[in-house]
């Protein structure tokens, strides 16, 4: 193994996220606090609990899981990306690495700074209302897991991307309506039975679903169909990514 | 003197089934600098970057130190070291991040002596705080030599290095060059500039539509292509060209004082001897002679345009 290839591609990635350190943080902090004011206190007050929890608390997993898809899949798409578009990935291409260690760099940069922003996001959850994690572990295990496997998403966008706006259609076209309609801010026992069904065609709830319950143990689904749904998707995205890097990874041809 | 790397029949398709090599056969000797020339879209380039590892090639094989590059990539790569043509630089990051990350990339421990000596040597230590974005096209082509050179390699590329930067810097990267091949780095650079290739290398080849089509010593090279052209300066004006000069296919400058006549230097007979005395017998008197040689860029010139005739005849 090249540690010292992976850890320069790593430290490399983590150095540009502390000179964007204020905007990176920021973003996510406000957006955190402007979701508590319009949904913990604007429907909050009709809404008083769901499954017994206050629903400013019930919605904090939803949020977190929100921004670290979507932080996720743009620091992982753009880290690729941003070599791509400047040139400077044939570096990366003739340097003695494997194609396992250019993606444990990126993705694991990508992964950790999700890490950081969700850290952060719970922190900032705690001064609006209160947030109770019955399973530290296992909201570890989902967090990480979760950010693992959405950096190798984004990174899987970043290496089609034809340029920036092909970053972001995926996020904004697909992730935030998922994670929007994935229970975030509302449980699906409260829809009509035929939206509960579709509803259930979304994977995004599944995730959200395992990570609430490691908060507050109340789900919409069971912990094991959560666990295996982000295990799958995990599965696929290092699949696809494996076959891409064999073909070349649509750079190298 | 051994080969420290050695092509065999290397050909390359790109994505839309233009051939951009074919059957490229090449052996570059430890030491050498080595000039690949060759027409814009000929090629270059591809075959730095097969070899480098940026591009896949389709078919062939590329040992570097006897070492296949697809089976023993990690050992191949590490002794091996690219600077692009294009200034392909992180901005905002600095000299000294900049430099430091390349070295890792490539598997090494970091060692901060060396990184500040070469940043000295190549005249880049009071800028190592600085971010790229602030430095001249000059430096930044330092900077992309000095990640090059920052895990210290063996064989080095340099893609077109002094690509649309000043005489004065070009002088000076010739100089640098001049200076790691002295220091034990094998180099092979492509190059436009057919000056850079006769200022530089040991030997040459001219590559063309992806094809090798010659590689040669490059002071062989020309004296083996090379003409050479005999100019004879006269006292008074050539009025009559009928008489014993009448044989030669000469050209007269527009004095009429100037004879130019030009041989090959392989030629069996170069008619020099002749010549001067035919001059002699038509009664004019010599006020000077010299001789000029074709350039290596004459040369190339001319072997482009017979390789171009032979794929258009073909």
């Amino acid at each position: 193994m090249n540690w010292y290839g992976i850890k320069a591609i790593y430290i490399h990635e983590m150095e540009r996220f502390r000179r964007t350190l204020f905007q990176s943080l920021a973003s996510p902090i406000i957006t955190t606090s402007l979701y508590f004011v319009v949904f913990g206190s604007a429907i909050g007050s009709r809404i008083t609990e769901i499954d017994g929890i206050n629903y400013g608390s019930y919605i904090v997993p939803g949020m977190i899981m929100l921004t670290i898809l979507t932080q996720s899949i743009s620091n992982a798409s753009f880290a690729f990306y941003f070599p791509r578009f400047t040139n400077t990935i044939y570096e990366i291409l003739a340097a003695p690495l494997s194609s396992f260690e250019i993606v444990l760099g990126f993705v694991g940069a990508a992964a950790s700074k999700s890490l950081i922003i969700g850290c952060v996001i719970i922190l900032t959850a705690n001064f609006f209302v209160d947030v109770r994690i019955d399973h530290p572990l296992l909201m570890m295990f989902f967090l990480i897991l979760t950010s693992i496997t959405f950096a190798l998403f984004g990174f899987i966008i970043g290496m089609y991307a034809e340029g920036f706006e092909g970053l972001q259609i995926i996020p904004i076209l697909v992730i935030t309506p998922l994670v929007f309609l994935g229970g975030s801010f509302y449980s699906i026992n409260m829809l009509p039975e035929f939206w509960q069904k579709i509803s259930l065609l979304n994977p995004v709830l599944y995730l959200i679903s395992g990570f609430r319950y490691s908060f507050y143990e109340v789900s919409d689904v069971s912990l094991f169909t959560s666990t295996l749904t982000i295990l799958t998707i995990l599965i696929g995205c290092i699949l696809f990514i494996t076959y891409t890097f064999s073909k070349g990874y649509r750079i190298k041809d | 003197m051994k080969n420290i790397l050695e092509i065999n029949n290397v050909t390359k398709f790109y994505k839309n089934s233009v051939k951009a090599l074919e059957n490229v056969n090449l052996n570059i000797k430890e030491g050498e600098i080595f000039a690949l020339l060759g027409p814009n879209g000929a090629g270059k380039s591809t075959l730095i970057n097969s070899i480098c590892g940026i591009v896949n090639f389709n078919k062939g094989t590329i040992k570097i130190n006897n070492m296949d590059i697809v089976k023993n990539y990690r050992t191949t790569r590490k002794i091996t070291g690219i600077v692009p043509q294009e200034l392909n630089l992180e901005s905002f990051e600095t000299v000294w991040n900049n430099v430091n990350y390349s070295r890792g990339l490539f598997g090494k421990k970091p060692n901060h002596n060396y990184i500040e000596k070469l940043l000295k040597q190549l005249s880049l230590w009071d800028k190592k705080d600085n971010k790229i974005k602030e430095l001249s096209g000059g430096m930044k082509r330092r900077v992309l030599i000095a990640k090059a050179l920052s895990h210290q390699p063996k064989l080095l590329f340099l893609d077109e290095p002094t690509a649309s930067v000043d005489v004065e810097l070009r002088k000076d990267m010739w100089d640098v060059v001049k200076k790691l091949n002295k220091d034990g780095v094998t180099i092979i650079l492509t190059t436009h500039y057919i000056e850079e290739a006769e200022e530089l290398s040991d030997r040459v080849a001219v590559i063309n539509d992806g094809k090798i089509i010659l590689v040669d010593d490059k002071d062989k090279l020309i004296k083996k292509l090379g003409e050479k052209t005999i100019k004879i300066e006269l006292f008074e004006s050539v009025e009559n060209i009928n008489g014993n000069l009448s044989k030669y296919n000469f050209t007269l400058d527009q004095t009429n004082k100037i004879i130019s006549h030009t041989y090959n230097l392989n030629s069996n007979t170069t008619d020099i001897t002749e010549l001067l005395n035919d001059v002699k017998k038509d009664g004019y008197k010599i006020k000077d002679i010299n001789t000029e040689q074709s350039s290596l860029e004459e040369i190339f010139i001319k072997l482009i345009q017979e390789n171009n005739n032979e794929l258009v005849r073909n």
